[in-house]
């Protein structure tokens, strides 16, 4: 049983900071899901954390999401966990392509890095202010971020799938 | 009366009291039934191997009991699994460090073509990375399999010139890996 309920959550957030910071709020699967933008994402996870009342201590995830055809093409979505008062938070920002660049919630909580070294690693989020912010699975003279869907997903040096083999 | 076979003796002169034969033939018949493995396994290929190993199909019969966990030690790499696009450098290395003459043999799918896993981040192939000797077909292959491209490379083994490692034809291909 929850502590505080998804409107109680999201009062507060508003309470703080007024209405411009979120720009959309969904709740998929009971999971307050709300968007935010790039100048104010620090200030918000920082208020989710440091709130003596909400206590958003546990950054679960960072990852990242690509929308080919959308405007803003990547979106940095962020987990949160008030161990606590047992509720999860869900914050999306996102960014345009060529402009790919974020704040560093490493200021925040120290697991942050790898979770946004591995974003990097598949998007190219670069998240500004990091302390070593490099590649962190893939090997390092990958010169493509994998998921990102204009790269393609098969290896290039396969061989016995080519076409001619099926005569196509 | 044991039931124990002794291997035949390579084709050669008998006579009373001498045997002769040429120095290939023995020394490959010596290796041949000699071979130490470094078993790189790094999946699903990798259990069956450990079936392969074990007291029902004991590969110990083919005289491969010492499985050498030193590639210095070792004559025949067998890479069992998907081989990730980072491992391969590790991979390369430990075939570095092996002393010639040494053999390799890549099992399943994965580690001959990538296999199921055609993505950016798995080695389509060890043979992209270091030359390769048997394939073994199977994802994963069964003990059998296993057993029969071991007795592949055994027959590869005994007919092996003695000179076949320093000749230009090796030595190229070496290089057409970049491995000196």
């Amino acid at each position: 049983m929850t502590k505080i309920t998804n409107e109680e959550l999201l009062g507060s957030i508003k309470a703080k900071f007024g209405d411009e910071v979120i720009t959309s709020v969904t709740e998929p699967f009971g999971l307050l899901t709300i968007e935010s933008s790039r100048e104010n994402i620090i200030d918000l996870l920082t208020f989710l954390k440091t709130d003596a009342k909400l206590q958003f201590i546990f950054l679960t995830d960072i990852t990242a999401i690509h929308y080919p055809e959308a405007e803003k093409q990547i979106g940095v979505i962020y987990h949160l966990h008030s161990l606590v008062n047992n509720v999860r938070i869900r914050i999306k920002v996102f960014v345009a392509d060529g402009d790919v660049k974020m704040p560093t919630a490493t200021v925040l909580w120290d697991g942050a890095n790898w979770m946004e070294r591995e974003t990097y690693d598949f998007y190219g989020v670069v998240f500004e202010g990091h302390p070593d912010l490099r590649r962190i699975l893939n090997v390092d003279d990958m010169t493509v971020f994998p998921m990102r869907k204009e790269f393609p997903l098969e290896d290039p040096n396969r061989v016995d799938k080519k076409d001619y083999f099926f005569g196509r | 009366m044991s039931d124990i076979q002794i291997v035949e003796a390579p084709p050669g002169v008998e006579g009373a009291g001498f045997f002769a034969t040429s120095l290939d033939k023995a020394i490959g018949l010596a290796r041949s039934y000699s071979l130490w493995p470094l078993p790189f396994a790094t999946s699903c290929c990798g259990i069956e191997f450990m079936a392969t190993m074990a007291s029902t199909y004991d590969l110990a019969r083919f005289g491969a009991e010492r499985m050498s966990f030193s590639p210095r030690q070792a004559d025949l790499l067998m890479v069992m699994g998907t081989i990730s696009k980072k491992m391969g450098p590790v991979l390369r290395q430990v075939y570095i460090q092996m002393a010639e003459p040494r053999w390799v043999l890549a099992m399943g799918a994965c580690a001959s073509s990538g296999g199921i896993f055609d993505t950016y981040s798995v080695l389509q192939g060890i043979d992209e990375i270091i030359p390769v000797d048997v394939y073994i077909p199977g994802c994963p292959p069964r003990p059998e399999g296993v057993i029969d491209g071991f007795m592949q490379i055994q027959k590869l083994v005994q007919t092996e010139s003695l000179r076949r490692r320093s000749s230009p034809e090796y030595q190229k291909l070496l290089a057409s890996y970049g491995i000196l």
